[in-house]
């Protein structure tokens, strides 16, 4: 390495200084505040976390540490120095000389930030040869050593790979590297581990703690999971409405917030439903394989009981044939080998071979509301049309029934005439329960129906799904990786792992030990509020 | 910030701001904002439409009638003040004719368009749900229709069926609808695998109802903008069979078999420039439709694609 680790200012100095910034962004024809006056210091050597519901304004006010507004958005007010430099006031080439090489950005989503068709190292060294940092054989020595100590395998090799032969976990820690590659001052993480499985997930936050960590790097880590921030950050700033609730050391934050919100925040995990077994099976699928194009094979030997009036809930990492399954209880595909049975009888298992009355029995809930709707139709057309198909209801009867449903999912009837595209996140998930529900079923099949949803709107879901078990006595198959919300609504939970069942039972003998190696790793990697519990980790795996 | 409601209600919850407004008034403030090329082109379209529409009323005479002997346009430069652009090689009046030809070119090139769209639509839709053999099968033929160049193909259908007006829409129209075919396809195969999609298929839906209600709205803007440079095509098409004399047959006007008729005078020009007058006219108003058509759509697919020059 360069010198340039002397010069330096020792740990404690103040590195960025953002004061009473303001941000406004435009849409639909006019300019709206998204950052109103947020104040931010950060030292270095220390990791601020920045978290709030989307919406308010955390990744805008991010990129403004680095002097940037994203197209649409403008610094409107406020100073922004960094290390003496009054990033306001440089122009866009003096910035650019900055970024790259000072101030590094982490992306959400690393698969979309590489180059597919270039190798990853020389894109892992390309600001800093660009900048004039390091020669490109020094980068690339130092490239190999930050990939060593972002724990990737094979460090040596694993740089002349392309993307998309890389893991997205891999990739995650790759771009850590990158950010890592020019030894900036400061690193923005944007929502780095949002996109990852939290087996994976907690590989990278470990990797990306402690290299910041070594090089005494400065972060400002954005994030909406709570317990995540708690193992990353020395600092929690939150922040609603684009307005800074409150400030403080990671620690007294999670013991004693002081505002309400903060409060409301953290007490979001707190939802739980006692478990009740029940032996009167509603749905169940026997000994199912199933492939696709018959030739990759997802599901060996599945089988799944799923008690009537109660939630089954199937975990396991992406690739795991969680959602498999409920194609295969739906009918989309129909199984190699096996059967479902629903009430005691054989469910046919292609969709065009099943009734309309079995249809209407067994009803789906997606996870990205957004594509679940179509988004030229009203809320009254996509609520109304399964009164019609199914139940026959026409007119004034049938716009009399959609209002109750709205009223049964806490939303009035003046959502009617609205468009999918004038709804909030959560609106339009209670519009696909009320979807659901509207056709009158026993079993509705949940697919990860809270994951894109912010913690305050992903409670009230569940509390609303859980009320309508209650009234309806409806059976919910629900699909997540989310263990918090496994442990909140469950009365069974099926471990799923490599298209294999690990395990099957009532919430409590799942979640108490003796657990198979498989279903070990998945819980501890869950994270939890506690700030030591990542240390705890890995003290325990290593 | 204490302030705030801490209590949680699902409809108080933000949604994206947005004005509702209605069908209406979003048109014309999406007219108001459109540039003078699509202003243009529109008004354009709307001084044919009118023609063609009220074709009968407007003309002087006859579509077919005969005058006496071929008179030169304009009054001023000594011509027939009854004949205003004068009268064609056998006598008929060439500003009847050209209302005329407006009306039977304009018409028959907006069947022959509307019937390409019907059946390639309707194929493309099923090919993109079907996914299966019969996508394979519909794919593969209009694959073998394409890679024979269509001026030829029509020109050599057109002498087996004959030039009738209807057996020449319907082979515009089917050698046109291989266009609309893939293109639907294409953008339909986007939608499909949404999941609403999806879901319309879990509850029980036909294919009827998957194609029209739950894909058609939603690829609309491409298709529209797709119908425009279809009838430009087609309109061209038409002109140039009839110029090739395998259109539209006399004694019915239309632009192409003008131009045609016409162009035999072009070499006397030298002596007298009036004589180009009966074949450039309707050249010309083949050539103003057409890019009038283009103007539009032009302005209509950058709006609906949501590309954007400035900023």
């Amino acid at each position: 390495m360069t010198t340039d680790t002397d010069n330096r200012g020792a740990k404690g100095d103040i590195l960025l200084e953002m004061k009473d910034v303001e941000i406004d962004g435009f849409s639909d024809e006019r300019w709206h505040k998204i950052v109103k006056g947020v104040d931010l210091t950060l030292r270095r050597g220390e990791v601020m976390g920045l978290i709030g519901e989307s919406g308010a304004g955390k990744s805008t006010l991010g990129k403004a540490a680095m002097g940037y507004a994203q197209p649409g958005c403008m610094i409107k007010s406020g100073t922004i120095m960094f290390d003496g430099i009054d990033l306001m006031a440089l122009s866009e080439t003096e910035k650019r000389k900055l970024w790259g090489s000072r101030i590094a950005y982490v992306a959400q989503s690393a698969a979309a930030s590489f180059n597919p068709a270039h190798r990853l190292i020389d894109q892992t060294v390309e600001a800093t040869i660009d900048h004039g940092i390091n020669g490109e054989t020094e980068a690339k020595t130092d490239a190999v050593e930050l990939y060593g100590s972002l724990q990737l395998p094979d460090p040596e090799n694993i740089g002349t790979r392309y993307p998309h032969q890389v893991s997205g976990g891999q990739l995650q820690r790759i771009m850590t590297a990158m950010a890592m590659s020019p030894r900036p001052d400061l690193i923005i993480f944007d929502e780095p581990t949002t996109a990852l499985d939290v087996t994976t997930q907690v590989e990278v936050l470990v990797a990306m703690r402690d290299i910041v960590e070594k090089f005494n790097t400065a972060a400002i880590y954005i994030t909406h999971d709570l317990a995540v921030v708690a193992q990353m950050a020395d600092f929690i700033k939150v922040l609603r409405y684009g307005d800074e609730v409150e400030e403080g050391e990671t620690r007294q934050m999670l013991s004693e917030p002081k505002e309400d919100y903060t409060k409301t925040l953290w007490s979001v995990r707190a939802l739980h439903k006692d478990e009740s077994p029940s032996e009167d099976i509603a749905l169940s699928i026997k000994n199912v394989d199933a492939a696709y194009g018959n030739t990759v094979k997802v599901l060996h030997d599945v089988s799944i009981n799923i008690p009537r009036g109660r939630t089954v809930s199937v975990v396991g990492e992406s690739g795991s044939g969680k959602s498999t399954t409920a194609r295969v209880i739906t009918g989309l595909l129909p199984p190699m080998k096996g059967s479902i049975e629903f009430n005691g009888q054989p469910l046919p298992a292609a969709l065009k071979d099943r009734n309309k009355d079995q249809l209407r029995r067994i009803q789906m809930i997606y996870q990205m509301a957004d594509t679940a709707m179509n988004p030229k139709q009203t809320v009254a057309e996509i609520i109304g049309r399964p009164l019609e198909f199914y139940h026959d209801l026409r007119g004034r009867k049938r716009d009399g029934r959609v209002a109750q449903l709205l009223e049964m999912i806490e939303l009035d009837d003046s959502f009617m005439d609205r468009l999918p595209g004038e709804l909030s996140g959560g609106q339009k998930q209670r519009i696909c329960i009320a979807r659901a529900l509207a056709a009158d079923p026993e079993v509705i099949i949940c697919d990860e129906v809270t994951s894109a949803l912010d913690q305050i709107v992903q409670e009230g879901i569940l509390k609303l799904l859980l009320r309508l078990q209650k009234e309806l006595n409806i059976t919910y198959l629900f699909i997540t990786h989310d263990i918090a919300v496994v442990t909140a609504i469950s009365d069974e939970i099926v471990v799923m792992f490599q298209g294999q069942v690990v395990e099957q039972g009532l919430k409590s003998q799942i979640l108490s030990p003796p657990f198979p190696d498989y279903t070990q790793l998945l819980l501890s990697s869950v994270p939890e509020m506690d700030p030591d519990w990542l240390d705890k980790l890995v003290d325990e795996r290593s | 910030m204490t302030e705030e409601p801490q209590s949680y209600s699902a409809a108080g919850e933000v949604g994206q701001v947005r004005l509702r407004r209605s069908y209406g008034e979003r048109v014309w403030i999406a007219l108001k904002k459109a540039p003078i090329s699509a202003w243009f082109g529109m008004i354009v379209i709307a001084i044919y439409a009118f023609v063609a529409i009220f074709g009968p009323f407007l003309a002087p005479y006859g579509e077919a009638e005969v005058f006496a002997k071929a008179d030169e346009p304009w009054t001023m430069f000594g011509g027939n003040p009854a004949h205003f652009f004068g009268t064609d090689q056998i006598g008929r009046d060439v500003l009847t004719r050209l209302i005329y030809g407006a009306r039977n070119t304009i018409g028959i090139a907006l069947v022959t368009t509307l019937l390409s769209f019907l059946i390639g639509g309707t194929l493309g839709l099923v090919a993109a749900i079907n996914r299966s053999w019969l996508d394979q099968f519909l794919s593969r033929g209009v694959d073998v229709l394409m890679s024979i160049p269509s001026l030829i193909f029509a020109l050599m259908l057109l002498s087996i069926f004959g030039s009738s007006i209807p057996s020449l829409v319907m082979i515009i129209a089917v050698l046109d609808s291989t266009r609309v075919f893939r293109l639907t396809r294409s953008v339909a195969a986007n939608v499909v695998v949404m999941d609403y999609v999806e879901a319309a298929r879990l509850r029980g839906e036909g294919i009827g109802w998957v194609m029209r209600k739950e894909i058609l709205p939603n690829i609309m803007p491409p298709l529209v903008a797709e119908f425009g440079l279809r009838f430009s095509f087609v309109f061209l098409t038409i002109a140039s069979l009839s110029f090739l004399g395998l259109g539209i047959q006399p004694p019915t006007a239309d632009w192409g078999s003008m131009v045609r008729d016409g162009s035999r005078f072009i070499q006397f020009v030298a002596y007298d420039w009036t004589l180009a007058l009966p074949s450039l006219l309707p050249a010309g108003a083949v050539a103003l439709l057409t890019v009038a058509v283009n103007f539009v759509v032009d302005w209509f697919l950058h709006k609906t694609s949501g590309l954007r020059d400035d900023h």
